[in-house]
């Protein structure tokens, strides 16, 4: 990591290196323990960081060097284990795939949780109502018959179809980002029609009907108003909002 | 997740993860894993096992080599029935791809082995064995923290019991969300922990990567094996610890220094930048050493993809051309990467037998240094390389989830130790205000060789070649001070909820002293003093055992006829002391030669 804690003086830029800087973090914090109670409080913390630091590299200072007490999770520190979603000036981010310098860090930088979910302190969430909705729609290959003794075949372009959906690190950063799960949290979520896209569109599934007759639920994919914050939102690139409307479609389509 | 497939079938199965099962490293493989399922070219497991063996500059166990080489095979396609998307050849096969040290016809050039998905195999194989826990109702218990493994002897106290035989029944893990400590009782344990990367400063392994079951493991005595060797990885993003897959040479990326020359030519001239990871990583050293490195630092050199068509980076090395500009800024369609090799993979591991076929497999349970604690991920034929590895792995966890299968039975009681005084121990403990303190302590100490800007690659201890006053290695006070005796795991903030206070990584004397004593360069453990491999007296597995300090010489007793006293270092800490001990590699039929290619 970048972040380190013997450097407490900013070192000498190196040529063709950004310098460093001090940034503010204003943290929303919630922890029930401490004297402030059950009443979320903002926390600023100002640190030093290097050119290149992310998000995640400022709040390691702070918890290593400032606040032990401040929460959060992250783990593979470069957007690939989905861990750190949270928000970051009022968007839905990764925490270790946002720069500092991104986001213009001569303001305090905002970080909340990330909204719709049911926070357990600072920046942690309960994702269970999130894996819920995720294993609802039934998110594994179904398949009939003897399996083959080798693999099954797919052409390339069978693989292509579904692509895109593969990628998804189930961060929560799309489905906690949509209005229409913030209302009440009964909607299945992006994050739960993309990995139901993953399997629809794969050519050696055979549940597609299944998982169409769940999502035609009146919690599921209708209630998506194409607001495209779940495609802004995903840190791994996926068209949210894109495969959304295809699930749509094959339900018109295929199944009914 | 693997094992638990296996398992939870007929016997009731719980997972315990730190993490939300989706948030496990594996999930940062990139490039692919290999078998030899010929799909694109000729191949076969036979060559596939002695690449294993030359790779790892034969110090494997050369009956795990092969069972890892045949088996991978088979692993590969079961991941593919449970619907892994894998890259596809045009006649609908799982395409294959070119990857360090993989040759056809031992050695003569480079072989296409390694099945993948894109640039994001781990990640495929991670969501998939999830989707099928969900498929199959697997029981989980995310973010538990696991602090300590029950065990009827503790070795570490010098209770070695008759029979040499330890059993363990449960483990004690802290609920990160309530801080509630939990007793876990089990006929049967299995660690797939993942590595200790955070040992070090830079490294491309996550932030919870922190050798938590091989600690656990060593706490309560049983040995540690070849903590010596480590593996670089060549390519990391320059200063970041993120991984550039290795596929990138694998599709045609050339590795260049300031001057634009083709390094690895004069290194290896057969398969040049498809060369092993820890040759290509040394290689890279010594051009930085010698002044050839790029940049303004001259320390780091070039991984060149720019002569490759922007369509085929594209489909093959989506994510890792993403993270080149995301973190740096750089395009890699028209611009070298930066490159610097990182620390990735933890060679060593808790060790029990290799043996999981059939009735050897048997056999082991009853006989390794646990009863009851069936190996680990890591349990392989030692200093594979990962990308070998990472088939065999899936494999190796799935055979262990049916061994226990046979093994066990519902009405079967557990016997052996109780788990409460375990855990009021742990509830009684208070740690350290500040365990990130002593982390960047430990950490500078190990990590000072590979950030001063002149990478020792393959150097996996800073002070190992530098001797001390009296011509010996200096070892001990380079070695950060850990809990001091009395204390228990440094929980920093006891009830609040969803603390993530860390255990710290506990083997780090185990690798520092363990490559202090193998006085000799083999594979990823290289030694400026002595450069040279000598297999006549270092052809041997360390064994890393946790002794009390005042045990007699008949305390030192090592389990599972480990021999005791062939390597000359005991060091003493607080209260305990390291033993080394030594167990012979099994050779069946590749006798060791010069390793090049």
């Amino acid at each position: 990591m970048t972040a380190t804690l013997e450097s407490t003086a900013a070192p000498e830029a190196k040529a063709g290196e950004i310098p460093s800087f001090e940034v503010t973090l204003r943290i929303r914090r919630y922890s029930p323990e401490s004297a402030h109670g059950e009443e979320p409080y903002w926390d600023e913390f100002t640190v030093l960081a290097h050119g290149t630091d992310r998000v995640l590299d400022a709040l390691h200072k702070i918890k290593w060097e400032h606040d032990g007490s401040l929460t959060f999770r992250r783990s593979c520190a470069h957007g690939v284990c989905g861990s750190d979603a949270m928000r970051i000036n009022g968007r839905n981010r990764l925490a270790c795939k946002t720069l500092l310098k991104d986001v213009n860090p001569d303001k305090p930088i905002t970080v909340e949780p990330i909204k719709g979910l049911p926070v357990v302190k600072d920046l942690v969430v309960d994702m269970e109502p999130f894996f819920a909705s995720y294993r609802e729609i039934m998110p594994f290959l179904i398949t009939s018959g003897n399996e083959p003794s080798k693999e099954r075949l797919q052409s390339a372009e069978q693989r292509e179809r579904f692509d895109d959906t593969t990628k998804c690190i189930l961060c929560a950063a799309c489905t906690s980002s949509c209005p229409v799960f913030w209302t009440d949290g009964q909607y299945f979520g992006p994050a739960a029609i993309v990995n139901a896209h993953r399997f629809i569109f794969d050519s050696r599934d055979e549940g597609a009907t299944q998982r169409l007759e769940i999502l035609n639920d009146k919690e599921g994919v209708w209630r998506c108003r194409t607001t495209f914050n779940c495609t802004e939102a995903c840190p791994r690139g996926i068209e949210v909002t894109k495969a959304i409307q295809e699930v749509k479609r094959a339900m018109i389509t295929r199944a009914f | 997740m693997r094992a638990a497939l296996e398992s939870s079938g007929t016997v009731r199965t719980a997972v315990i993860s730190k993490l939300y099962p989706t948030r496990s490293h594996t999930g940062a493989a990139q490039g692919g894993m290999c078998a030899a399922l010929a799909n694109v070219e000729e191949d076969n497991w036979e060559w596939h096992t002695f690449d294993t063996v030359k790779g790892g500059d034969y110090l494997v166990d050369q009956d795990a080599a092969e069972i890892m080489a045949k088996e991978a095979i088979d692993a590969v396609l079961d991941l593919e029935r449970m619907g892994l998307p894998f890259n596809r050849t045009p006649e609908g096969r799982i395409d294959q791809r070119r990857f360090g040290g993989h040759t056809r016809n031992h050695g003569e050039a480079a072989v296409r082995r390694s099945c993948y998905a894109a640039d994001r195999t781990g990640h495929m194989i991670l969501q998939t064995l999830y989707q099928q826990c969900v498929k199959q109702d697997v029981e989980f218990f995310n973010e538990f923290y696991v602090l300590d493994l029950i065990t009827d002897h503790d070795l570490s106290a010098g209770e070695v019991p008759e029979g040499e035989t330890v059993t363990a029944t449960g483990v004690v893990a802290y609920d990160l969300a309530t801080g509630e400590i939990h007793v876990f009782q089990a006929k049967a344990i299995i660690f797939a922990t993942g590595g200790a990367g955070k040992i070090f400063k830079t490294t491309s392994n996550a932030h919870t990567l922190t050798g938590d079951g091989m600690a656990l493991a060593y706490r309560r005595g049983l040995p540690l094996e070849d903590m010596e060797f480590f593996q670089f990885h060549p390519t990391g993003l320059a200063g970041l610890g993120i991984l550039l897959s290795e596929a990138a040479r694998g599709e045609g990326g050339i590795l260049r220094n300031a001057d634009g020359e083709r390094f690895m030519e004069r290194y290896a001239p057969t398969i040049k930048d498809l060369a092993p990871r820890d040759i290509v990583a040394r290689s890279m050293a010594n051009e930085v050493r010698e002044g050839r490195g790029a940049g303004p630092n001259k320390d780091y050199v070039l991984l060149d993809l720019t002569h490759l068509e922007p369509a085929h980076i594209d489909a093959k090395l989506p994510d890792i051309t993403e993270f080149a500009r995301t973190y740096l800024g750089i395009e890699p369609y028209t611009e070298p990467v930066p490159g610097v090799p990182h620390r990735a993979l933890r060679d060593g591991a808790a060790s029990r037998r290799t043996s999981t076929r059939g009735a050897a497999r048997q056999h082991a349970r009853r006989q390794g240094p646990v009863r009851g604690r069936r190996g680990r991920l890591r349990e392989r034929a030692r200093l594979q390389p990962s990308r070998h590895e990472l088939a065999a792995r899936h494999q190796r966890l799935r055979q262990a989830g049916r061994s226990h299968r046979g093994g066990l039975r519902r009405d079967r009681v557990v016997h052996g130790a109780p788990g409460e005084p375990c855990r009021e121990r742990h509830r009684a403990a208070r740690g350290d205000a500040q365990p990130s303190r002593r982390r960047a302590r430990g950490r500078r100490a190990q990590g000072a060789p590979g950030d001063d800007g002149r990478q020792r690659a393959g150097v996996p201890h800073g002070r190992v070649a530098e001797p001390g006053p009296r011509g010996h290695p200096r070892p001990a006070e380079a070695l950060p001070r850990r809990v001091g005796p009395g204390q228990g795991p440094a929980v920093q903030h006891r009830p609040p909820r969803g603390d993530r206070a860390r255990v710290p990584a506990r083997h780090r004397r185990g690798h520092g002293l363990a490559a202090l004593n193998r006085k000799e360069s083999r594979g990823g453990h290289y030694r400026e003093d002595f450069p040279a491999r000598d297999d006549a007296n270092y052809m041997l597995h360390t064994m890393a055992y946790r002794r009390p300090t005042a045990a007699g010489a008949a305390d030192d007793r090592l389990v599972d006829g480990h021999v005791a006293g062939y390597f000359d270092h005991v060091e003493q800490f607080d209260g305990y002391k390291v033993a080394l001990g030594s167990k012979p590699v099994t050779q069946t039929r590749y006798e060791p030669m010069e390793r090049k290619y």
